[in-house]
């Protein structure tokens, strides 16, 4: 089980609810991640987890419940886990009107990254995600897969514990998607660098992650590797085991009766 | 210190690597200039106020300094819908530093903003009265930057898109340019034109200018200078209060 990781929680989560006015987007959930670790948050729209994601980089206040992240309480030292993590967001965050490597340098100099190391470790970088022969070209040339590559990179310049990644390979094409998955695999390996990402592709989790939390409606309703997924469920692939625990209705902002009533089926059926 | 650096650094390399949005901002100092100075200029000597000109060229000034200082500091909205902002607010860097970075750069930008219209003035025909002088007007034009930027950051903070850009432009960015004086005497004005444009912070800074370049205030310099910082600091606390509420 070297995918799980080793030498106890960085982050660990518990009883943890965020609502806005009224709705619960997440609800009373607890889980651990341990240092190293792979670990997937999937769930369909809306299911929770940017917000999760949110509130465990410090960009949101939990309504209640606990978060440790890397020792440190994001609601109160702030930049103690800010140090902690990089982060990928779902939706592009560069500066397109900055070229590749003053994007990095504005990163590097916000994180206090010592000058002395900060050009070598930009290069090494820029080099791994194959920008380095772009570094003077504005980001607004940039196609999609480039863009995402650069704010991996970014997310990597101040050498964190941790790596959040907000759907990172959403509208990427499969041989970009393979790459990315290469570098931050490698850098997990090498560095021990504990990863944390949601996707909505099932092969996706089922190939990096050493353990996925499946969420539904802000509650976590099943955790565990892919294989104890499918064999609690019953199911040959990650993505019929998804089916079965999440139902197969279509998410809108709202889910119908009939959908609560498969879901709470669900329920008591695994236990 | 270096956060602060490196936010000013940023968005003073947007501004001039955009050189269609220099010159294209160029554009409208040089219609009020040339239109309302040469236009108004006869009537204004009949009247036996002097040259229009010289009168005119601090109130443009300014002028370009107010609009290039709120659309900086509503740059920020921009920031927010293109995710750039939360880049920033998740790195361990206090928020007021992030505000001052954001400020000094947008009041930067402004400053050389106003810098480029004064030279231009210069063809037209403005005549300074004293280059001794050009330091004093050049720390009104820094004033008003600063107080303007923070005035947009405050704005863009508790705005959630472009949306109500209109509003601003025209009941706040607007109001503040025509009730300031930098088109006509504050002398003899009606009484509640007169309490209006005391209200104005705009006023201050035109009126320091005219006194800097053209022995014309009202106020005096060291008025302008204290009423102007005391609402500088203010604005520039109320944006920082502000943006501190942001969630992005």
């Amino acid at each position: 089980m070297e995918l799980n990781g080793n030498g106890g929680a960085i982050i660990s989560v518990s009883d943890l609810t965020k609502s806005f006015d009224g709705l619960t987007a997440v609800d009373h959930i607890s889980f651990e991640v341990n240092k190293g670790e792979t670990f997937a948050f999937l769930g369909p729209n809306g299911a929770g987890k940017t917000t999760t994601i949110k509130m465990l980089t410090t960009l949101l206040r939990p309504t209640s419940g606990k978060i440790v992240i890397n020792g440190h309480d994001p609601a109160r030292q702030k930049d103690a886990v800010r140090k902690s993590f990089g982060i990928v967001f779902q939706d592009p965050s560069l500066d397109d009107d900055l070229t590749a490597l003053e994007n990095m340098q504005f990163h590097a100099v916000l994180y206090k990254v010592p000058k002395e190391i900060r050009e070598v470790r930009i290069e090494e970088l820029l080099r791994l995600v194959e920008l380095w022969d772009r570094r003077n070209d504005l980001v607004k040339t940039f196609s999609g897969g480039m863009k995402r590559r650069l704010e991996i990179a970014r997310g990597l310049a101040h050498h964190p514990k941790i790596l959040f990644l907000d759907e990172p390979t959403l509208g990427l094409d499969p041989q970009t998607r393979n790459h990315m998955w290469n570098y931050i695999k490698d850098i997990n390996l090498k560095e021990n660098m504990t990863v944390f990402f949601t996707t909505h592709y099932m092969e996706e989790a089922e190939k990096v992650a050493g353990r996925i939390a499946i969420i539904d409606h802000g509650k976590i309703i099943a955790l565990g590797t892919s294989a104890q997924l499918m064999e609690r469920t019953g199911t040959k692939t990650l993505e019929e085991a998804f089916l079965a625990l999440t139902g197969s209705v279509i998410r809108e902002q709202e889910a119908t009766s009939m959908d609560k009533m498969r879901r709470m089926r669900n329920m008591w059926r695994r236990k | 210190m270096s956060t602060i650096y490196i936010l000013w650094l940023r968005q003073v390399k947007k501004y001039f690597r955009s050189k269609t949005r220099i010159i294209g901002s160029l554009g409208q100092p040089l219609l009020f200039l040339v239109a309302l100075g040469f236009g108004f200029g006869s009537i204004y000597k009949q009247a036996g106020r002097g040259n229009y000109i010289q009168f005119l060229a601090p109130g443009i000034i300014m002028m370009s300094v107010l609009f290039t200082a709120v659309f900086s500091g509503i740059d920020l909205i921009w920031d927010r819908q293109f995710g750039f902002l939360k880049e920033t607010m998740v790195a361990p860097v206090s928020r007021l530093e992030i505000m001052l970075g954001k400020t000094l750069g947008g009041a930067t930008v402004a400053a050389v903003q106003g810098v480029i219209v004064f030279i231009l003035t210069l063809f037209v025909g403005f005549k300074p009265q004293s280059l001794m002088m050009l330091p004093v007007a050049l720390g009104f034009v820094i004033l008003v930057a600063v107080l303007f930027t923070s005035l947009g950051i405050a704005m863009a903070s508790m705005m959630e898109d472009m949306q109500g850009f209109q509003l601003i432009m025209n009941f706040l960015v607007m109001p503040v340019f025509f009730l300031s004086g930098a088109l006509f005497p504050l002398q003899g004005l009606p009484t509640v034109m007169e309490v209006v444009t005391r209200l104005d912070p705009l006023t201050y800074g035109i009126d320091g200018v005219r006194a800097a370049l053209i022995n014309g205030g009202k106020f005096g310099i060291a008025n302008n200078f204290l009423i102007l910082s005391a609402l500088t600091a203010l604005l520039l606390a109320v944006g920082s209060f502000l943006f501190e509420r942001i969630e992005a």
